[in-house]
Formats: structure tokens, sequence, C-alpha cells
């Protein structure tokens, strides 16, 4: 029902600047907007349909939709455990879907994987990478990986330690990197082939004030006319480099909008931190039931 | 719509793409002690079973036997040390999820890692050409059968990579990989030991203990051992890499 509501969301943010509410999908308007976003060919960079994970007798997943356009940074919100890196794993390939698809930049990763992974750059949780290797050694194994070579793949190695400033630690092992220099190593490795979409699973974890402000000028940067997707549990973090806010809960999505409205889903008596009043009355209790009730309303009239 | 950032990434062929995975995974031996440790110990324990165990100067004959004889058992004990890790490493620091969401298919993981793997293992067979220097110094040796000897010895052991590279998969705890693997590789060359043979030739008809015969490492590798390049020998050690790294490729 709700992952319904989600798609729909998306479609109707392209209509600026009044934005359809429940019910209004049928209106002319409306259809004028999405037949002429059909005409301009643009075909998001993430699609996501119908994702469901299920491992053993958990229900990881529960039928999740998104569609993330270029020029987008979403912020993927939920709490530990409500699904957030399954799906994105999900998206990259890492695990195989129980149910769904998956397509970056139109071209569907269980079909062409090799294809599909060309097209983003992944921070995975935790920001892995191999301990012995140092900094430069690992970003020319992804520059290798990603097919460039020689003079080539050095620039773009050059480029991606400029990028997330990790000149002073070029030549130290990862394993004796501080978190904040690990997690920017993760970033540059991501960032390296400057691709199109990227995924990045808790980019700031870990990080101290400066370095989370570094890394939210970079997303913010990078945002243009790339599709990012991010998770984090700071909602401050949301409200400033993402132009719209994903909530997930128990594996289905409770909440699809702009973070001005996710905060304007506050309880009335919040007055402090609204941003974290409205995501607790997401995901806890009955209160989230309501907003699921909400979803599903405006899912009527639905395009599915 | 998009300028900049369209897919800028070169694409690369199969082979291309195995060269990258296995470069990475053989530099990865020799940045950690992994490599000094195998080496010396292999070294060492080949020499000694050759020259204490094997008898090589009391046999008075200028042939390598003594010396090849033993690597199966080394083996048992060695090639899991070098197998345990290409998955399990992977899994515990988590650059499996790196490296999979590359632009890699997982052939190109499986076979890559493999063969850095094989690759290193043959480093260290390599490093005991002393003992053919020796042998030939000392007398006159059949070359060829020690070349033979030396390729049989290289198929086994990448015959146990494979098993220890498939079990390496199951799990990120290197120390069951390990387990595993020696186990494993155990009962594949136990397979064919004759007292085992023996054991079953009692009761067991004869088809059977043929059949388990020939299912063991030992057996192909003493035919080998003793000079004679048997199709069904190379072919043996073939399926066997073939059957665990196919098995872990799905």
């Amino acid at each position: 029902m709700q992952s319904c509501a989600a798609t729909d969301r998306v479609r109707t943010r392209y209509d600026p600047p009044h934005s359809a509410g429940p019910g209004e999908t049928d209106s002319p308007a409306f259809l004028a907007a999405r037949s002429m976003e059909t005409n301009m060919a643009a075909v998001p960079k993430i699609v996501a349909e119908k994702l469901e994970k299920r491992f053993g007798h958990i229900h990881a997943v529960r039928g999740i939709d998104l569609e993330v356009p270029a020029g987008q940074v979403l912020g993927f919100l939920g709490p530990n455990g409500a699904g957030k890196s399954t799906t994105m794993r999900m998206i990259t390939g890492f695990l195989e879907p129980s149910g769904g698809r998956v397509k970056l930049d139109g071209i569907d990763i269980a079909e062409d994987p090799i294809a599909a992974k060309r097209t983003f750059g992944y921070l995975p949780e935790g920001a892995p990478a191999y301990p012995d290797m140092t900094v430069e050694e690992f970003l020319a194994f992804i520059a290798y990986a990603r097919g460039f070579s020689g003079k080539d793949a050095k620039d773009r190695v050059e480029r991606a330690i400029g990028r997330v400033n990790l000149q002073g630690v070029r030549k130290q092992a990862f394993e004796t990197l501080s978190k904040g220099y690990k997690r920017r190593t993760g970033l540059a490795q991501a960032l390296l082939h400057d691709p199109g979409i990227l995924i990045l699973d808790e980019p700031t974890d870990g990080l101290d004030p400066n370095q989370k402000f570094e890394v939210r000028e970079l997303i913010k940067e990078l945002g243009g006319d790339r599709a990012i997707v991010l998770s984090t549990h700071i909602l401050e973090e949301v409200e400033a480099v993402c132009t719209r806010a994903v909530v997930i809960n128990k594996g289905t999505i409770v909440f699809d909008g702009t973070p001005a409205e996710m905060e304007s889903r506050a309880p009335r008596d919040a007055t402090k931190n609204r941003m974290d009043a409205a995501f607790r009355a997401m995901t806890t209790g009955d209160v989230a039931a309501d907003a699921e009730r909400g979803a599903g309303s405006r899912a009527k009239g639905g395009r599915r | 719509m998009s300028t900049t950032n369209s897919t800028t990434t070169g694409s690369l062929t199969a082979l291309q793409r195995i060269a990258v995975v296995f470069r990475r995974e053989f530099r990865s031996y020799f940045q950690t002690p992994l490599a000094a440790v195998f080496l010396v110990i292999f070294l060492f324990l080949a020499g000694l079973f050759t020259f204490n165990i094997g008898g090589f100067y009391e046999r008075n004959q200028s042939d390598l036997r003594p010396f090849f004889q033993f690597h199966p058992w080394l083996y048992v004990f060695l090639v899991p040390a070098v197998s345990m890790r290409l998955w399990a490493e992977e899994r515990r620091t988590g650059t499996i999820e790196l490296i999979m969401t590359l632009p890699f298919g997982v052939a190109d993981l499986v076979i890559g890692k493999f063969l850095a793997a094989w690759a290193f293992t043959t480093v260290a067979l390599c490093l005991t050409f002393p003992m053919w220097i020796t042998v030939s110094w000392l007398g006159n040796p059949d070359h060829g059968t020690i070349f033979v000897a030396y390729l049989a010895s290289a198929l086994l052991a990448g015959a146990f990579l494979a098993v220890g590279a498939f079990l390496s998969a199951l799990t990120k705890n290197q120390v069951i990989a390990f387990v595993l693997c020696a186990v494993a590789c155990f009962v594949l060359l136990l397979a064919g030991f004759p007292a085992v043979l023996d054991f079953i030739r009692g009761w067991a008809p004869r088809g059977v203990v043929e059949g388990l015969a020939s299912t063991s490492a030992l057996t192909h590798y003493e035919s080998m051992m003793r000079g004679v390049i048997d199709f069904r020998d190379v072919l043996y050690f073939a399926l066997v890499m073939a059957a665990f790294l196919v098995k872990k490729s799905d």
C-alpha cells in the first residue's frame, strides 16, 4: 500500500510549485506534469521496485519502491534494524532481493550486474578497505577495478585524494588510520570514477564535527546533477544536505517527502528538535500506525 | 541531461578483470608476514623430510622421490593456511561488500583469487630448485621425471587450494576455514592411502576399492610422481579444481 504511495510522492515531486495532495493525483495539472516528465525521457538514476528481502523467517524489507532522479540528495532514515543497509545492499547488488528489481541508470542489476555496477559509487557501512594496503595502493586498486590504467588511473587517484583531503595519510596503511580518515578513504573510493549515482551508508558516522561539516559540504557540492542516497542517524544532517527524506520502519516506507515536510509532521507539542520528534512519531508505536494510515490514504488514486 | 557524470568508467574484459583481482590478491600475500612464514616453513620442512625421513643420501639414487613423496602431507596443513584467508578475510574486514559491488563478476573474483593463491604456492615450490641442482650435481637424474613430478606437485596444490577456497567462502572464521580444509584435503589423500585401501579390500568389492582409490589425490599424484603424465591424472586435478571453483561461483 504505502509503497505505492512512496512512488507517487516521487512523481508528485516533479511538478513545482504545488505538490499534489491526497486525491489530487487525477487532476489535469498533475497528469500534464507527468506526461511532460515522460517526454523529457528523464530516466530516474535509481529505480527500486517492490524490493523484498527475507533472511530465513525474518522479513527485513517489505516492498520498498524508490525512484531517485539526478539532482536529488535523498536522506534514508530509520531506526537501527529498519532495513536501511539491507535496502542499500540490494540496490548495489551485494544482496540478491527476495523479490522486486533494481535499475541503475536504466540497467537492471540482475540482468547485467557488471554494467550496472559501473554506474555507481558505494560506501558500504563501516567504510571497509584492505587493512594492509596504503591509502594510495587501495585507491589505485579501485581505479584499476574501475577500468582506468596508467596515467589515467594515477590522475583519478590524485583527484580522489585531493577531494577528501587525504594527502597527509596517503602512504599510511589503512588499518593505522583514524576513524575519520577511514571514512574519507571510503568516500574517495566511491567518488573515484565520478559516478552519476552515489550510495553512501552512514558517510559521517564516527567523524568529529569538523569532519562532518567537510563531508556535508562535499555531498552538497556533489549533489548538482547526481543522484545521491545517504543513510544517516543524524537528522540535522538531513536538513543540512538532503532535498528529500525517506523514513523506513520495519522494512516499509513510512514517510517520503522534503525535510521541511518531515519536520511539519512533528507532534504539535514538540518545540525543540522537531525533526527528532517527527522521526520518533513515525517510527514508534501508534503514531507510526497513524503515519502509515496517512501514507495509505495518499496512495488512493495512485498509478498502480 | 547530466554532463559530467554519465558513466566514465572504461569497461574491462573478463581477462583484465581477473588480472586486477589476481594482482591485488597476489600482492596481499607479501604485504603480510604470511608469505615469509609460509615460504620458510615450506622450504624447511620440505628439506627436513627429504634428508632426514626420506633418506635422500642413504638411498644412493639420483632422483627426487624422497623430496616429492612428502609434498601431499606438507600441503595438507600448509595449503589451508594459504586458502583460509581467501574469502574468510574479506568477510571479516567487510571488504567483501566492496569487491562484490565493484564491476566484477563473481567468476572473476573466484578465478582471480584462486590463481593468485596458486601462483603463490607455485612460487614456494619453485624456490625448492636447489634440490634439483643438488641432485643433478651429485648424480645424473632423469630430468623429465623431475619436471613431471614438479608439475604433479603444483597440480596437487591447486586442487587442495580449490577445495580450501570453497570452504573459506562458507565461513568468516579463518580457524574454521583452516580446519575444514585440512580435514577435507586429508580425506582426499587418505582415500588412496594403502593402509586404508587394504582395510576396505577385505570386504568391499574390487570396483568400490578402485573407485575409492581413483577419487584420491594421492593415487593420481603418485602415478605422476613416477614421471608419467597420464591424461587421466591431469584431468583429475583439473576436475577437482573446476568442481570446487564452479561450486563457489554459484
